[in-house]
């Protein structure tokens, strides 16, 4: 039985459409206007990240928008509260690191998550092997927690991650830490391509999908992108309009490719 | 049967420990913790760590009696003297122990984060002396207070990047260095500093110090006729702690691990995950991990290494705290009084034992002195100003 974010993105791709999925840094400055904005302009779901404060997956956009939003006082708590109150439409995912949930407690956080009418979870320093107390919370709370699949990963390990994973499988675009290329790498299409091969489940694109034309590329193999460098460096310098006819423009060109 | 843990698959010491990275290195862990075990097991190996521990390290390391300070004390002193190994601190054991595996592994290059510069100038100096191509992470912070370690880096051949993210310290520093890490893992080894960080690295990174403890164990069955009353070591992450401990955990010595009061992960921390490893840390109440304040930039770090979380935990070594005032009384106290200049983080050991001596009266005290001060002498002109 699929839970509500990966029902919202098959519904997308039954459509014969590929999913987009915009990230959002919590507790930035505009950051909820941003979210109505990526919603209001074709998002299949948006991730919202909590900032932390040793951002190791992050690179120099992701981490700057997360200091500003811990040096304006955002906290899990108070995003979670503001979260509460958007009625987007679409599912929302939060991106977390493990400290956030391990402080708060597996039970907690996953329940803090349910109330605030998040549907799924991404923790991008929880591997496969460490993920299974925290599975189990959220599994229990209907939280979907998103799995990330590395382009280092063997083939044996792909198949173990894709069944852990619940909403969709996150396949890592490159090696490497978040943040926008000149190009499209190719272990982006090839990794997809792997991760196709072993689950039936939503595979998205996510980690150096820098803009329509490498989203496009990459949703050749995959059913979809999840785009944060992009989107965030366009909050940092432009607000949520920005925000809104980035994603507008990645929508549009996603749809014109698959019609 | 010991304490001293082989940790399991599951990269455990107790609950603590574990592999909190990155889907991206988890391939990477496993592959280190399988060739560091075959590597260990292999006897050829371990004679040529040996070999070059001896030869270019300058090991067995001394054992020192302080006839000064014990007198004064009323303890008898002595220091196990890894300040005299080559580079000048302990952290060579690790890094030759590591850029052997790296080569064996077939990297081809090396990333390290430092804080002191200590772990960056030893890293520097095996990749000189194994060929490997070395990049340093150092914040920003920590690059202006030790800024000969710095050039002594870059006059090694090897690439210094300042890191001004975050608190610009040490823990900054290993954020960088495991990104890097993530972009670069299939050319490059992380050749982290510490008993921290993913399982194995802190049971790899003992293992490669546990030569100091067999080391003194020797010396001090030779020295004392027995094992000391107390072994004290300062912690940071705890690498010459552990490398000292694993020596004397199995005997009724008590273990004293000293924490900087600004960087007290275990006295202050309480369980978290950053860095790869669940252990003592210190965090806010929504578990942003707080920024460490001490004197010494070896010390600088909100975290500790899992294993002496684990000790803490069944209470089998104990982690106190001393001030900055405290150590910089101790540095002097030990320079004037010895003749020997102190690394600032020791000075954290010496300075507990200054201030515990009157409990200890007649006991024997074995303290781990793992680095020399020489590249603390300009910091403290600073601090002291110039001194008549």
């Amino acid at each position: 039985m699929s839970g509500v974010l990966q029902s919202a993105l098959e519904s997308r791709i039954d459509a014969g459409g590929k999913c987009l999925v915009p990230y959002i840094t919590g507790g930035f400055p505009g950051w909820v206007d941003a979210v109505r904005a990526c919603a209001a302009h074709g998002a299949d779901a948006i991730e919202i990240g909590i900032p932390f404060s040793d951002p190791v997956m992050d690179g120099p956009v992701i981490q700057q928008a997360s200091q500003a939003a811990l040096d304006a006082g955002a906290t899990p708590v108070s995003i979670l509260q503001e979260v509460r109150t958007l009625d987007v439409g679409v599912p929302l995912v939060v991106m977390c690191y493990y400290n956030t949930v391990f402080h708060a407690g597996h039970e907690r956080f996953a329940a803090d998550l349910a109330a605030a009418g998040v549907s799924g979870a991404i923790i991008p320093d929880l591997p496969l092997e460490e993920a299974g107390d925290w599975a189990v919370a959220a599994d229990s709370a209907g939280v979907e927690t998103v799995m990330l699949a590395a382009p280092t990963a063997p083939d044996e390990r792909l198949p173990r991650v894709a069944a852990r994973a619940r909403g969709f499988v996150y396949s890592v675009g490159l090696l490497g830490v978040t943040g926008e290329r000149d190009s499209l790498a190719d272990t982006a299409t090839a990794l997809a391509a792997r991760v196709k091969r072993v689950t039936e489940m939503p595979v998205l694109v996510g980690v150096g999908v820098s803009n329509a034309a490498q989203a496009v590329e990459a949703s050749k193999v995959a059913d979809g992108v999840i785009m944060g460098a992009a989107v965030v460096r366009r909050l940092i310098e432009g607000g949520a309009d920005a925000v809104g006819s980035f994603v507008g423009e990645v929508r549009a060109a996603l749809d014109e490719s698959s019609r | 049967m010991s304490i001293l843990v082989t940790p399991s698959s599951d990269g455990r010491f107790g609950e603590f420990g574990g592999r909190f990275v990155p889907e991206t290195l988890v391939p990477a862990c496993q592959e280190l913790e399988a060739a560091f075990h075959d590597a260990w097991s292999d006897s050829s190996f371990r004679e040529e760590l040996h070999q070059v521990l001896r030869e270019y390290a300058g090991r067995p390391s001394m054992l020192t009696e302080c006839y000064n300070l014990s007198e004064q004390l009323g303890i008898r002193l002595v220091l196990k003297r890894e300040d005299l190994n080559h580079t000048g601190s302990h952290k060579i054991n690790n890094v030759i122990g590591q850029t052997l595996l790296a080569k064996r592994m077939g990297k081809k290059r090396i990333v390290a984060e430092t804080g002191a510069g200590q772990h960056g100038v030893a890293s520097a100096t095996a990749a000189a002396l194994m060929g490997l191509e070395c990049k340093v992470y150092m914040g920003a912070v920590d690059v202006s207070r030790q800024e000969l370690n710095v050039f002594r880096m870059r006059l090694l051949g090897s690439d210094v990047e300042a890191v001004t993210s975050g608190s610009q310290t040490l823990k900054d520093a290993v954020n960088e260095a495991m990104r890097d890490w993530v972009a670069t893992v299939e050319s490059t080894h992380y050749c982290l500093g510490s008993v921290m960080g993913p399982h194995p690295y802190p049971y790899m990174v003992r293992q490669f110090h546990r030569v100091i403890g067999e080391e003194a164990s020797q010396q001090c069955d030779d020295l004392l006729g027995s094992h000391p009353d107390f072994v004290v070591a300062c912690v940071g992450g705890g690498s010459n702690a552990m490398g000292i401990f694993s020596g004397f955990v199995d005997t009724p010595a008590r273990l004293i691990g000293v924490e900087p009061a600004g960087g007290a992960a275990v006295g202050r921390g309480q369980p978290g995950v950053v860095h790869g490893m669940k252990s003592y840390l210190m965090q806010d109440e929504y578990g942003q991990v707080q920024e460490a304040h001490s004197i010494s930039a070896g010390l600088d770090y909100p975290g500790v290494g899992p294993e002496h979380s684990y000790l803490a935990s069944i209470g089998r070594a104990e982690y106190p705290t001393v001030t900055d005032d405290e150590v910089i009384e101790a540095f002097q106290v030990m320079s004037r009084t010895e003749g020997i200049i102190p690394a600032l983080e020791c000075a954290h050991a010496m300075a507990w034992i200054i201030r515990e001596s009157p409990k200890m009266q007649g006991k024997t005290v074995l303290m781990n002195l793992s680095g020399r001060g020489d590249k603390d002498v300009g910091q403290m002109m600073g601090i002291l100003g110039g001194l008549k």
